[in-house]
C-alpha cells in the first residue's frame, strides 16, 4: 500500500499505550514478551492494559504480579508494580488498596498461586469484599515450575506429578475457585471466561474491563477467572491448546457469570480522612492536662515507701482491678510503680494473681517474689503464697479463719470473710475493695485522697463508686478493730 | 498527666500512631494479643487502617503492601505466629521494604504454652526466613521501653528500609508501668520508592526478584553494607555497676529486670556483679561485651530459653572470658534466689582463683 | 491487487520482530488473510504475515495475539477523520 493509501486508514487496534514502549526491565528480546509462543497470558495482559487505556486509570493503577509464569508483570505494565509472594498477592492487594483507596488495585494471579496455595488468602479477600479486581488465570497446571498438577487439572489429565493422570482419589476433582467465591456473600462480580475461541476472547475482554470499571465506582470485589492455554507444558501447538480450552476445559469449567451485583451495589464507604498530628495525643489519651498537676492529692509521701505485694485469688473476685487501683493510686502519689499480673490458662477462668510493687526508686523486677503484703481471695491462692510472705508482713485473707497450717508467727494476719461483709453493704464483687481498704490501713502507704482519685478516674459507674469508697472505708475499719483486738489480747 | 500507667502491649500501640503508623495488619495471640485489640482501638480513630486478618501468613503480607504504598506499618504476634510470619519478614527485607513487627514471645516449641519464654531468639535474631538477610531487633525490658523502643524502630525501619522486631516477652506485654508519651506526633510522609497509585510514583517496582546471579549478589552485598552500617551506629546496650564488676550479669527483657534486682542485693553483700543488659540484639553489642571483658573475670548469661543468647555472647567474647549458663524453659522464670546462689558461686570461685593467682 | 476504488474495510501492519509465530491470528482471522510467513525472524520464528488484502478491521487477531505490539489493525478512515490521519503520519507502530 502506497503512504497515500494508507493515509486513509485510522487505528483500530494498537499497542496500549498502559505498556512500556521497551521492556528495559526484562534482560534480553527488549520488545517481546518472556511468554512461551501462543500463551494466555499475553493475550490477558493486553485485555487488561486495554481496559486501563480505556478506563483512563494508568496513573492510579497498581498491578500486584503473582508468582508463578506472571512472576514478571511488572516487566510490561506502566503502572505501579508490586511483586508479591506465592499466593498472596490478595493480602497484598488488601494492604495497598486500603492504605491507598484512591488507587486501583488489581491481583493478577495463575491457578497455582490462587487456588493452592493462595487459597486463604483470595478467599478472605472476596470475604471481606476488598474493593480490588482480581485477574485469576487458569490453565490447569503449575507450568513456570514445568507441568505439575494444580487444584484445577482436569481429571485424567497428565502432569509431571500425576504421570498416570490425575486421579480423584488420590489428588481430589478439579477445583471451581469462581462457584466457590460465588458462594458468598460480598463479591461484586465473579465470571468464568476462556480463550478458547474468538469468541470467548471479546467476553473475556469484556469481563475484564467490567472487574476494573467496577474497582473504579468503588464497587468492591471483582474476580475474573480465564481459562487460558499453555501450549509448552500441554505440550500442544498454540492453535491446538485454543482448542482444548475450548473443547475440553470448558466442559470441567462452564463459562459465564457466577455473580453479577454490579447493578444493585453500592460504593463502598471511603475511609475516614486523615486526622491532623496535633490532635493525635489528645486521641490516643496521653495528652498532658496543663494546670492539673495542680490539683494532685495532698498527698504526703512517706520518706521511704518500698511496698511489694501479691494478690491473688479466683477470676471474677477483682484480683486484678485490687492491683490496679493500687498501682494507679501510687502512680498519683508520684512513686514508681508496676503492675504484673499472671496470665495464662487462668486469664479464663481459676486463678488469677498479680504483682504490685510501689516504690520512691526505680523499680528494678516487677517480680514480687516476697511480698510485704498478701492479698489472698480463697484458700488455694492462700497456700499458694503464703510461705513467700516476708517476715513481719501481712496477710489478709479471705474467710473466717485462717486454715490450719497457716500459724507462722511471724506474720500479721487479718482472715475475714471479706466478700460476705461487702454483700452486707451492697454486692459482694466490692470484696476487693474492703480487702485494699484494709491494705492501705496495715501499710499506710497512700492517703485516702490519692485511692479516692485513683478510683474516681477508674470507675465510672457513680453507683459503684459510692460502694467501692464505702467498701474501702470498712476494710480500714476492720483493720483497725482487729488491731485493737491484739492490743487486748495482748 | 504526664505519665500513665499503662500495659506493656498498648504502649505499642500508642507509641506507633505517635510514630506515624497508620496500618496494622494481625491475628490475635496469646500473649501478644492486647496489641492487636488496641489497635483495632486506635488506628481507625486517626484515620489509619486496622485489619485482623486471616492468618499470620495474611498478616505479613499485608504489610507487604502497605510498606509498598508507603504506610508505616505493624504487626503483633508471638512464637508460633512469628513462624508462620517469616515468609513475608524474608520478603520485605528483600524488597527493602520498612515495617515493625513486636513479637512478644512465649514458650515452645509447638504450641509449647503461652506463659513467657525467650525462645524466639533464634528465629527473629538470625532471621527466621529464607536468604541472607537480617531484622534489627529491639528488646524492650519495661513498659516506658515498649513506648520509646517501638519509636525508634519505626524510625530504624525506614533509615534502612528493613523490618524491625520489638522482642519482648508476655511479662512486660502484660504489665503496666508508668510511661511518659511523647507529645508531639510523626505525620504521614510518602517515601520516594513507594507504590502509591499516583502519577509521581507510577515508575515505582517493589520487588525482591534478582534472576541475574550478578545482580542478585550486588543486591545481598547491598544488604549486607547496610546492616553493617547498623552495626556501627544503632547498636545499644544498658550498663549497669560495670564500672569495676568482676562479675557480669547478662540477659534481655523480664530477665533484666531480675538481674537488676539481683545485682543490688549482690552488691549489698559486697560483690562486684553488674549487668550488661542488650537493648540492640541485633545488631548485638559486642563491643560493649569487649570493652567489659578488660576487667570482668567471669559472664553469667541468664535467658528463658535453652541457649540462644548465650551463642551471640560467646561470639562477642570470642573465648577471652569463660561464659557461666543459666536458664529455666517452659514459662519457668528464673527465680532472684537461684540467680543470687549462681552468682554467689560465681562470684566465690573468681576470689578463689583470684587467690590461687597471686599464690 | 488491482485498485478497483473499493478499499478494504481494514487493513493490517504486523511487526515481524515481536512475531512468535503461535499462529493464533491465523486461527482467529475471520476472512483468513493472515498466514504464517516461511521466512523465520530475529528470534528465529516463522511470522505472521497479512496477504495484503481483504481485512475487514475487526481486530479479533489482535485480541487473540498474545503480544503487545506484534500487530496493529487500521480501518478505513471515515470522511474527514483529521486525528486518524495525524495518528497516522506519526507513524504509530513498526
Amino acid at each position: 500500500m502506497s503512504d497515500e493509501v494508507e493515509m486513509q486508514y485510522e487505528l483500530a487496534q494498537s499497542r496500549s499505550k498502559t505498556f512500556y514502549a521497551n521492556f528495559d526491565r526484562k534482560d534480553e528480546l527488549q520488545h517481546q514478551t518472556h511468554y512461551c509462543p501462543g500463551c494466555g497470558h499475553g493475550i490477558i495482559h493486553k485485555m487488561v492494559a486495554r481496559a486501563i487505556d480505556e478506563l483512563g486509570i494508568q496513573n492510579r493503577t497498581i498491578l500486584i504480579s503473582p508468582v508463578g509464569c506472571s512472576v514478571f508483570a511488572y516487566y510490561y505494565f506502566d503502572v505501579g508494580n508490586v511483586q508479591a509472594a506465592h499466593g498472596r498477592a490478595p493480602a497484598v492487594g488488601t494492604a495497598v488498596k486500603r492504605s491507598r483507596p484512591g488507587s486501583i488495585v488489581v491481583s493478577y494471579q495463575g491457578d497455582g498461586d490462587l487456588s493452592a496455595i493462595g487459597s486463604a488468602e483470595i478467599l478472605h479477600a472476596a470475604n471481606r469484599g476488598e474493593n480490588i479486581s482480581v485477574i485469576f488465570v487458569n490453565n490447569a497446571i503449575y507450568s513456570m515450575t514445568g507441568g505439575q498438577v494444580a487444584p484445577t487439572t482436569l481429571l485424567g489429565q497428565w502432569s509431571t506429578t500425576t504421570p498416570g493422570g490425575r486421579k480423584a482419589e488420590n489428588e481430589g476433582y478439579p477445583l471451581h475457585v469462581s462457584e466457590l467465591l460465588g458462594a458468598l456473600e460480598a463479591p461484586v462480580y465473579i465470571e468464568r471466561a476462556g480463550l478458547g475461541d474468538n469468541k470467548q476472547i471479546a467476553q473475556a475482554y469484556r469481563a475484564v474491563r467490567k472487574a476494573l470499571e467496577n474497582q473504579v465506582r468503588g464497587l468492591g470485589f471483582s474476580l475474573v477467572e480465564i481459562l487460558s492455554p499453555c501450549p509448552t507444558i500441554w505440550k500442544m501447538s498454540a492453535v491446538d491448546a485454543q482448542h482444548w480450552v475450548r473443547d475440553v476445559m470448558e466442559k470441567t469449567f462452564p463459562l459465564g457469570v457466577i455473580r453479577d451485583r454490579t447493578k444493585e451495589a453500592q460504593p463502598r464507604k471511603m475511609p475516614e480522612a486523615a486526622v491532623s498530628t496535633s490532635e493525635i495525643p489528645q486521641l490516643l489519651g496521653i495528652e498532658h492536662e496543663g494546670p492539673a498537676e495542680s490539683h494532685a492529692a495532698p498527698f504526703v509521701r512517706p520518706k521511704t515507701t518500698n511496698l511489694q505485694v501479691r494478690v491473688a485469688g479466683f477470676g471474677g473476685q477483682g484480683v486484678l482491678l485490687l492491683g490496679e487501683v493500687l498501682a494507679e493510686a501510687g502512680l498519683d502519689a508520684g512513686l514508681e510503680v508496676s503492675w504484673l499480673p499472671s496470665y495464662g490458662p487462668e486469664m479464663r477462668s481459676g486463678t488469677s494473681n498479680c504483682h504490685v510493687r510501689l516504690s520512691d526508686e526505680a523499680i528494678d523486677s516487677p517480680l514480687v517474689v516476697r511480698p510485704d503484703v498478701l492479698v489472698a481471695m480463697n484458700e488455694p491462692s492462700l497456700h499458694k503464697f503464703y510461705e513467700s510472705v516476708r517476715p513481719g508482713g501481712w496477710v489478709l485473707y479471705n474467710g473466717d479463719a485462717m486454715p490450719e497450717g497457716c500459724d507462722r508467727s511471724d506474720l500479721q494476719v487479718l482472715a475475714r470473710p471479706f466478700m460476705q461483709i461487702a454483700n452486707q453493704l451492697g454486692d459482694r464483687r466490692a470484696g476487693n475493695m474492703v480487702m485494699l481498704g484494709a491494705l492501705l490501713e496495715c501499710t499506710g502507704a497512700l492517703s485516702q485522697e490519692t485511692i479516692d482519685k485513683a478510683l474516681g478516674r477508674m470507675v465510672k459507674n457513680a453507683k459503684w463508686l459510692e460502694l467501692d469508697k464505702r467498701a474501702l472505708a470498712q476494710g480500714r475499719e476492720l483493720l483497725r478493730e482487729s488491731l485493737k483486738e491484739v492490743c487486748h489480747e495482748g | 498527666m504526664s505519665r500513665q500507667l499503662i500495659k506493656g502491649n498498648e504502649a505499642i500501640v500508642k507509641a506507633a500512631v505517635l510514630a506515624g503508623c497508620r496500618g496494622f495488619y494481625g491475628y490475635p495471640i496469646t500473649p501478644a494479643s492486647e496489641i492487636t485489640e488496641a489497635a483495632a482501638a486506635y488506628l481507625p480513630r486517626v484515620g489509619g487502617t486496622f485489619l485482623q486478618a486471616e492468618s499470620e501468613v495474611a498478616a505479613i503480607n499485608m504489610l507487604y503492601g502497605a510498606a509498598s504504598a508507603g504506610v508505616r506499618v505493624m504487626t503483633a504476634s508471638s512464637g508460633p505466629g512469628i513462624s508462620l510470619m517469616q515468609e513475608g519478614i524474608s520478603y520485605m527485607a528483600g524488597a527493602e521494604l520498612p515495617c515493625v513487627v513486636a513479637d512478644i514471645t512465649r514458650a515452645g516449641p509447638g504450641l509449647g504454652n503461652i506463659t513467657s519464654e525467650q525462645s524466639d531468639y533464634h528465629q527473629v535474631v538470625k532471621g527466621g526466613g529464607h536468604g541472607n538477610y537480617r531484622t534489627l531487633v529491639l528488646a524492650p525490658h519495661s513498659v516506658q521501653e515498649m513506648a520509646d523502643l517501638t519509636a525508634l524502630a519505626f524510625e530504624l525501619a525506614d533509615r534502612y528500609r528493613n523490618p524491625v522486631v520489638l522482642m519482648t516477652d508476655g511479662f512486660i506485654g502484660q504489665m503496666m508501668e508508668p510511661v511518659e508519651f511523647p507529645q508531639a506526633a510523626v505525620g504521614p510522609r510518602l517515601p520516594k520508592w513507594a507504590v502509591a497509585g499516583t502519577e509521581e510514583t507510577r515508575g515505582n517496582l517493589i520487588s525482591s526478584i534478582y534472576l541475574n546471579s550478578d545482580e542478585l549478589e550486588a543486591h545481598v552485598r547491598q544488604l549486607e553494607a547496610k546492616y553493617e552500617i547498623a552495626r556501627q551506629r544503632e547498636t545499644r546496650a544498658e550498663e549497669l555497676y560495670m564500672e569495676d564488676a568482676d562479675v557480669v550479669l547478662v540477659g534481655y527483657g523480664i530477665v533484666a529486670r531480675i538481674l537488676k534486682a539481683v545485682a543490688a542485693e549482690a552488691r549489698a553483700e559486697g560483690l562486684r556483679v553488674g549487668v550488661l543488659r542488650p537493648i540492640t540484639l541485633f545488631p548485638f553489642p559486642t563491643l560493649h561485651f569487649k570493652k567489659a571483658a578488660k576487667r570482668a573475670k567471669v559472664f553469667i548469661v541468664v535467658e528463658m530459653s535453652n541457649g540462644q543468647l548465650l551463642e551471640d555472647v560467646r561470639l562477642a567474647l570470642n573465648g577471652a572470658r569463660p561464659v557461666e549458663f543459666l536458664s529455666r524453659v517452659g514459662g519457668n522464670v528464673p527465680s532472684h534466689e537461684e540467680v543470687l546462689a549462681f552468682v554467689q558461686a560465681q562470684a566465690r570461685c573468681c576470689a578463689e582463683s583470684e587467690q590461687v593467682a597471686h599464690v | 491487487m488491482a485498485d478497483t476504488g473499493k478499499r478494504d474495510r481494514g487493513s493490517l501492519r504486523i511487526d515481524t520482530d515481536e512475531c512468535k509465530g503461535c499462529g493464533l491470528c491465523v486461527e482467529a482471522c475471520p476472512p483468513k488473510v493472515i498466514h504464517l510467513s516461511d521466512e523465520l525472524n530475529h528470534y528465529g520464528y516463522p511470522t505472521a504475515t497479512y496477504v495484503g488484502a481483504g481485512c475487514t478491521g475487526c481486530g479479533i487477531c489482535f485480541l487473540a495475539c498474545p503480544e503487545p505490539g506484534a500487530i496493529t489493525v487500521l480501518r478505513l478512515a471515515h470522511a474527514g477523520s483529521s486525528a486518524a490521519k495525524a495518528e497516522m503520519s506519526e507513524g504509530v507502530g513498526r
